[in-house]
């Protein structure tokens, strides 16, 4: 047993950190570091950055860009990113539609597609919620009847992260619906977002952000050669896209980044007797046992990639509790971040010339309140229970 | 990296887990539990001819120079099938001691015995009041006669009774020093454990002791025995863990209410889940306290790998021992269901060489 990586490995490492060290730009840097708000130019920039350099899609194959780097070294890219504090890359068009375009697309749609993902040209964002499915997907009710050459979408979508910067969407629509089992008659398109007839309306956060929106269709018409695989096949799709990319879940570089600044953070704090708040022991527990619980998840986290390296095989469905473990951990280091601060936490947004406030304190409530979304997108912490409990306890 | 156990490592687990599903059942270990030495001469005799007992311990000594590391599949197995031979106290404290701060000729005198199953070992360490403090020692020695006499009391002595020897921290003019003594010139007063096991208060008065290696200077050397004591401790807690979480899923599969199994109840099911992932997190630190168990130049690192380690597994065994408990019903309440001795196993290792928050404390200050 070996819980160290190769000579190797720590070289890549060095390698990717030493690039991230030179080449992420230092307003992006401070962007994230400050919790500030990133836009679509933001993501974008260094979406292209990462392009240039290659690095962008490594799990794409090499001829589309791909890096050829095998589960350990994508998982060690993924974590120094985190733990440099980029930008992230926005999922959905290089982890989303990339792959499912790169398994079920034809030579058409890939050749328009891919190298736009690829290079940062289009933003992309996903149709999959509607406003009743949530975590039961498959009773989406959003239809698209085929008129000749083309579809005709009517309906809504909900929870479309970025939908109000995003060029297209792929979106499941229901083609059919006379069929017995929901699961059928499901299609996968690709939509145009600037297509006449689709409305973006923000759905603003509790913490103020506008991240997600509500996407409506109405009479929009779609290409037919915008479908991908078959009519009728879309939920395969869908399931073969939730399947996809599952070991970067656990956020471990980005919470190891975070943690490493909160300890920063509460020794600058004073606590109650005037001594650093990190020294005061019920704090300090609480802090600890996070540090402990996220020592524990980065070592499961590296049995699964040894596990994957050495049968070849994608993980079970138990790599589900690192998207659990990893967004409880996430939750409880900004938990921890807005209560270092004590009463300054309270200070929200200036009215009538009030500024002078610490922002960074009073960003932290946000940030909090805003980090409560983890647990319940991408398939809610119940939701992946209940797949542990199925797939792999056979409940 | 690597996590699977090599060939050797996983063969010896395996044998081990094989011998103890055949001779260590439920109902074979209930009658060595209720026998007057609560321990099995026999068992003993099986783990030191399988080498169990020499594996950590130096080729020159007849051992097989492994680590702890190399024991995690042997305390896995332990912790499933409650183990209640004196293992921990043997090898895991005594043994080491002897091996780590004793002098030559008295580890060519010792080390081969127990190696040979024909000795056992026992810590005596812990005083009134010391808690987890294993600095705080009143116990005195001072020299007679061209060795040594010493005196005071010992609480808790994991072993005891089934020791041949014991290992004694006291005193001297140079500061904190280890020693053997006879355990016939010592008074123990033997009980059971909560978890079956043997123990004992020992008391010392003026008893004939010997030197083991030099005088002063034992702390960090009790450190490092209690330090890999407690890695295996979290082997064996995944262990006893992983058979608490499987017992009850099985519990779950079988058990009828209201016409159906009560597995498919949800909110059962994502209960057992979370007993599962607690596991999974346990025995990932568990790995990193035995992969730095072994460490005696890096003493910090070491500490701060099983402080870290003892946290997650005490957490973990309260919250997985409770929940299989809770998730049986009243027959898990009873003694007649392994279970419910595997939750006491469970929640006297959560304690055993210090709680959470003992190694919460020790962590921080390592920090």
């Amino acid at each position: 047993m070996d819980l160290s990586y190769s000579q190797e490995e720590l070289a890549f490492r060095d390698q990717i950190r030493g690039w991230l060290k030179a080449n992420l730009p230092q307003e992006l840097r401070d962007k994230v570091a400050n919790y500030e708000e990133l836009g679509r130019e933001d993501l974008l920039r260094w979406h292209r950055i990462l392009a240039r350099q290659g690095w962008v899609a490594p799990a794409w194959p090499k001829e589309w860009g791909g890096t050829g780097w095998n589960v350990v070294q994508r998982y060690i890219f993924e974590e120094e990113c985190g733990y440099a504090g980029t930008p992230p890359l926005i999922p959905f068009g290089l982890s989303m539609c990339g792959p499912v375009l790169l398994r079920f697309g034809t030579e058409a749609q890939k050749q328009r597609f891919l190298p736009r993902i690829y290079n940062g040209d289009d933003f992309w964002c996903q149709g999959y919620s509607e406003p009743g499915s949530g975590s039961d997907l498959a009773s989406l009710k959003t239809k698209a009847e085929r008129q000749g050459d083309h579809y005709v979408v009517n309906g809504q979508k909900i929870w479309t992260t970025l939908g109000h910067v995003a060029d297209w969407i792929f979106c499941l629509v229901r083609t059919d619906s006379t069929m017995s089992k929901r699961q059928e008659g499901i299609s996968f398109l690709l939509i145009d977002m600037k297509t006449p007839g689709i409305t973006v309306r923000p759905l603003v956060l509790m913490d103020g952000s506008h991240e997600v929106n509500e996407v409506f269709f109405d009479n929009v018409k779609v290409p037919a050669e915008n479908l991908v695989h078959e009519e009728g096949k879309g939920w395969t799709v869908a399931k073969y896209l939730l399947g996809h990319e599952r070991m970067n879940t656990g956020r471990i570089g980005a919470s190891k980044r975070e943690l490493a600044k909160l300890k920063e953070f509460a020794a600058q704090q004073k606590g109650d007797d005037g001594r650093p708040l990190i020294e005061d022991p019920r704090y300090r527990d609480r802090l600890t046992r996070v540090e402990v619980e996220l020592m524990a998840l980065e070592i499961t986290n590296l049995r699964f990639l040894d596990r994957m390296r050495r049968t070849g095989q994608p993980p079970g469905a138990d790599v589900s509790m690192l998207k659990i473990k990893g967004t409880e951990i996430q939750q409880a280091l900004t938990e921890l971040a807005m209560q270092a601060v004590g009463p300054m936490a309270q200070p929200f947004k200036a009215v009538d010339g009030g500024e002078g406030f610490d922002e960074f304190a009073a960003g932290l409530a946000p940030r909090y309140c805003n980090f409560r979304k983890t647990t319940i997108y991408a398939g809610s912490n119940e939701i992946q229970r209940n797949i542990i409990s199925k797939m792999t306890l056979g409940l | 990296m690597n996590f699977d156990y090599n060939e050797e490592q996983q063969l010896l687990a395996d044998s081990v887990r094989r011998f103890l599903a055949k001779d260590y059942g439920f109902e074979s270990r209930k009658k060595i539990v209720h026998s007057a030495e609560g321990w099995s001469a026999k068992v003993w005799a099986t783990l030191a001819e399988m080498g169990v007992l020499g594996l950590p311990f130096s080729t020159d000594f007849g051992g097989f120079g492994g680590g702890a590391v190399d024991l995690m599949g042997v305390m896995e197995a332990a912790g499933d099938a409650l183990l209640v031979e004196p293992y921990l106290a043997t090898v895991g404290l005594g043994g080491r001691l002897v091996a780590r701060a004793g002098g030559d000729a008295q580890k060519r005198a010792l080390l081969p015995q127990v190696v040979e199953g024909r000795l056992r070992l026992a810590f005596a360490h812990t005083e009134k009041g010391a808690r987890y403090n294993l600095g705080k020692v009143a116990a005195a020695a001072k020299p007679a006669g061209g060795g040594w006499e010493l005196s005071g009391e010992k609480l808790m002595v994991l072993g005891a009774p089934a020791a041949d020897k014991l290992v004694v921290s006291a005193k001297t003019g140079k500061g904190l020093s280890l020693f053997i003594v006879e355990k016939s010139n010592a008074k123990v007063k033997p009980y059971v454990t909560l978890d079956e096991q043997r123990a004992g208060d020992v008391t010392l008065q003026g008893a004939k002791a010997e030197l083991l290696g030099t005088e002063g200077g034992a702390l960090p050397h009790i450190e490092e025995a209690v330090d890999f004591a407690t890695a295996l401790a979290c082997a064996e807690a995944v262990g006893a863990m992983k058979f608490a979480c499987d017992t009850t899923l099985e519990y779950l599969k079988t058990r009828k209410q209201f016409g159906v199994t009560i597995g498919t109840f949800q909110a059962l099911q994502h209960r057992i889940v979370d007993m599962y992932i607690a596991h999974e997190q346990a025995r990932s630190m568990a790995c990193l306290a035995c992969s730095k168990a072994d460490s005696a130049s890096d003493a910090a690192d070491r500490a701060r790998a099983v402080s870290a380690a003892k946290i997650k597994v005490a957490d973990n065994a309260r919250h997985i021992s409770q929940e299989s408990i809770q998730l049986h019903g009243g027959m898990g309440m009873t003694e007649e269901l392994k279970v419910s001795h595997t939750f006491r196993r469970l929640t006297m290792i959560a304690q055993q060489f210090g709680d959470a928050d003992h190694h919460l404390a020790r962590f921080a200050s390592l920090a």
